[in-house]
């Protein structure tokens, strides 16, 4: 059976004006990825792995070369139709977590599905099933600086998969937690993975996390050195 | 809209000492405004209530030839009363000296009709008086001329010949009047004493008319209506209003200054938060017009900080009256020793509109600079 393709990077290029001077941080990236991929850009700091899951996200747009997530080409969406995208279809997980302070974690949880205007039964069933696929039913009360890391970063997880989106970007989560903590959370978007079919794409540089990937996407000096299947 | 709303709201109670002091700035100025356009209402309500009581009833029929405002006119200001008059207090000016402890003063000796019932000058006791010229005067004139009730004073005037005449004035009361027109220089006599010590017979120089009048077509007459003698006192309400506008803008500007500087200060300092709204779905308009919100429910949150404190004070202050200097008293203007705000819901619904609408205008002005951040920067904090 032919595996469906939901992103795919063709000829992108991403170029920055720094100090008078046009900085390629992307240069003709050709990179497609199938639904249910738990995938990685793997590479030094620099090297354009942020840019580019910026771009699939539909934060930022190639400046040349095309990118298209679920057959939407991101160069030719408005504000409005990127919004949607991000709203309805891809979970964003952050390297320092991007809580907002003053919401409790059901509230933080809860407000993508507020943006979807769903009914106050069915978010508050959703973001209960998210926090305990997260294993943070328990702190659903509590503000952001009453949690830990890895308890901050796994209600990032519950608010990225609680609208069950088809793509999960994650931009070096493992990066501000400790050992044990990294682990719990790559073991859980792992199984979030294989429960729900959600396509995972994370930016990273981090060992523990090469070693849950199913794909290495190798990014140095802004160009793919290597696209492999990771055997480890 | 109800979600920004709520978000507006959860974001200003989770930032608490700030909001709390844009709020109690906001609501200070909301209450001072109310409270001094307030007064100044109940200015003009007691100004031309004492006005139309005590100088004008329902309006002035003058004397062609007669000019309240020119003491050139009172000389010859004046005419023989219209027969069949209905609804008329005849009034008759003659300029006159009294010479209280050796000084002169000039006044105007003000004959009226002592019996009537349309001005609040307490005449009657000119009618009931044993006294052979007693006259009332105001406090002003009291004060000024030394002159206290049971006092007689010199006075000397000119008859319609013009020959010079004198006689002793017995003061049989001193009353108490917010209008200043009818008293300073002003002595009250009855009207028939008057036409004796002219020998102007049933002359007046104006009459003040009641509501029994109907003919204001009198030949050598001119009327002037409530309203057209009410209007110099209204156009000067109005311009003091406008001074004190002066005062409410200054003062809305420091609480909206306040706003808006919060307003650059969270777009400045929030760029994370404001990265993640837009990662997570919100279209920037969304995130202005959340922004803007937050701005606009601060003027919301001091209203409701100003009823709290604000509608205490303001019934103890309606209750209690505005107390005004001596000093302003002699300004020659009708005011009272107190003033007793009025709060009109005109007043009140105008002065809450505009603070909402000058809030959310300048919550508007720095959020509309959300629309252009680059949201990848701001989810990294960078400052833009």
């Amino acid at each position: 059976m032919k595996k469906e393709s939901i992103i795919q990077v063709k000829n992108a290029s991403k170029s920055y004006p720094i100090a008078g001077k046009e900085f390629m941080a992307l240069k003709q990236i050709n990179l497609s990825l199938n639904k249910g991929e738990f995938a990685g850009i793997v590479g030094p700091s620099g090297s354009g792995k942020t840019t580019l899951l910026n771009i699939i996200g539909s934060l930022d747009k190639p400046s040349q070369g095309d990118a298209f997530v679920l057959n939407k080409n991101i160069k030719a969406l408005s504000h409005k139709d990127a919004a949607s995208l991000r709203n309805y279809h891809i979970g964003f997980i952050f390297q320092v977590f991007n809580l907002l302070p003053v919401y409790t974690v059901f509230e933080n949880v809860e407000f993508a599905l507020l943006l979807q205007r769903n009914s106050a039964n069915e978010r508050k069933d959703a973001v209960m099933r998210a926090l305990s696929w997260v294993g943070l039913t328990d702190h659903a009360h509590k503000r952001p600086d009453k949690l830990s890391g890895g308890e901050s970063q796994r209600v990032a997880i519950a608010r990225a998969m609680v609208k069950t989106p088809k793509i999960v970007l994650a931009d070096e989560p493992t990066a501000n937690l400790d050992s044990e903590n990294a682990h719990e959370i790559l073991k859980t978007m792992k199984k979030l993975n294989h429960e729900l079919g959600t396509t995972f794409l994370f930016s990273t540089h981090d060992e523990k996390v090469m070693g849950y990937l199913d794909r290495i996407i190798h990014l140095r000096d802004g160009k793919i050195e290597k696209d492999e299947k990771n055997k480890s | 809209m109800k979600l920004e709303l709520n978000l507006a709201l959860k974001n200003l109670f989770g930032a608490r000492l700030r909001t709390l002091l844009n709020v109690l700035v906001l609501s200070f100025s909301f209450v001072i405004i109310i409270f001094l356009n307030s007064i100044m209402d109940g200015w003009d309500q007691q100004a031309q209530k004492d006005s139309i009581e005590w100088e004008f009833g329902n309006g002035h029929l003058i004397n062609e030839n007669f000019d309240p405002l020119d003491p050139y006119t009172i000389l010859d200001g004046h005419g023989k009363i219209p027969e069949k008059s209905v609804g008329l207090t005849p009034i008759l000016d003659r300029q006159a000296s009294i010479y209280p402890q050796g000084r002169m003063i000039s006044i105007i000796l003000k004959g009226i009709n002592a019996e009537q019932t349309i001005l609040k000058l307490p005449t009657k006791i000119l009618k009931e008086s044993k006294e052979e010229f007693p006259v009332i005067i105001g406090k002003r004139l009291a004060e000024s001329a030394k002159l206290n009730k049971g006092d007689r004073v010199q006075v000397r005037w000119r008859d319609s010949k013009g020959t010079y005449d004198a006689n002793t004035l017995s003061i049989v009361e001193v009353f108490d009047s917010n209008v200043p027109n009818i008293d300073n220089g002003k002595i009250w006599i009855d009207i028939n004493k008057l036409w004796e010590m002219t020998t102007l017979d049933n002359e007046a120089s104006y009459f003040i008319v009641d509501d029994q009048f109907k003919n204001p077509e009198l030949s050598s007459w001119n009327f002037k209506s409530q309203f057209a003698l009410l209007k110099s006192l209204k156009d000067l309400i109005n311009q003091k209003k406008t001074s004190q506008s002066i005062v409410y803008g200054l003062l809305l500007a420091i609480a909206l200054l306040a706003i808006f500087d919060t307003q650059i200060l969270s777009i400045f300092r929030r760029q994370k938060e404001i990265g993640t709204y837009i990662a997570l779905g919100m279209t920037r308009m969304r995130v202005v017009r959340l922004f803007t919100i937050e701005g606009s429910v601060y003027s919301i949150l001091a209203l409701i900080v100003g009823s709290i404190y604000g509608v205490p004070f303001f019934i103890y202050m309606s209750k209690a009256g505005f107390p005004i200097p001596p000093a302003d008293q002699k300004l020659g203007i009708a005011l009272a020793d107190v003033i007793y705000p009025v709060y009109g819901i005109r007043l009140v619904l105008i002065t809450i509109l505009t603070v909402i609408i000058c809030a959310t205008i300048v919550s508007y002005l720095p959020a509309r600079k959300i629309a252009k951040l680059n949201p990848v920067l701001a989810l990294k904090g960078k400052k833009q």
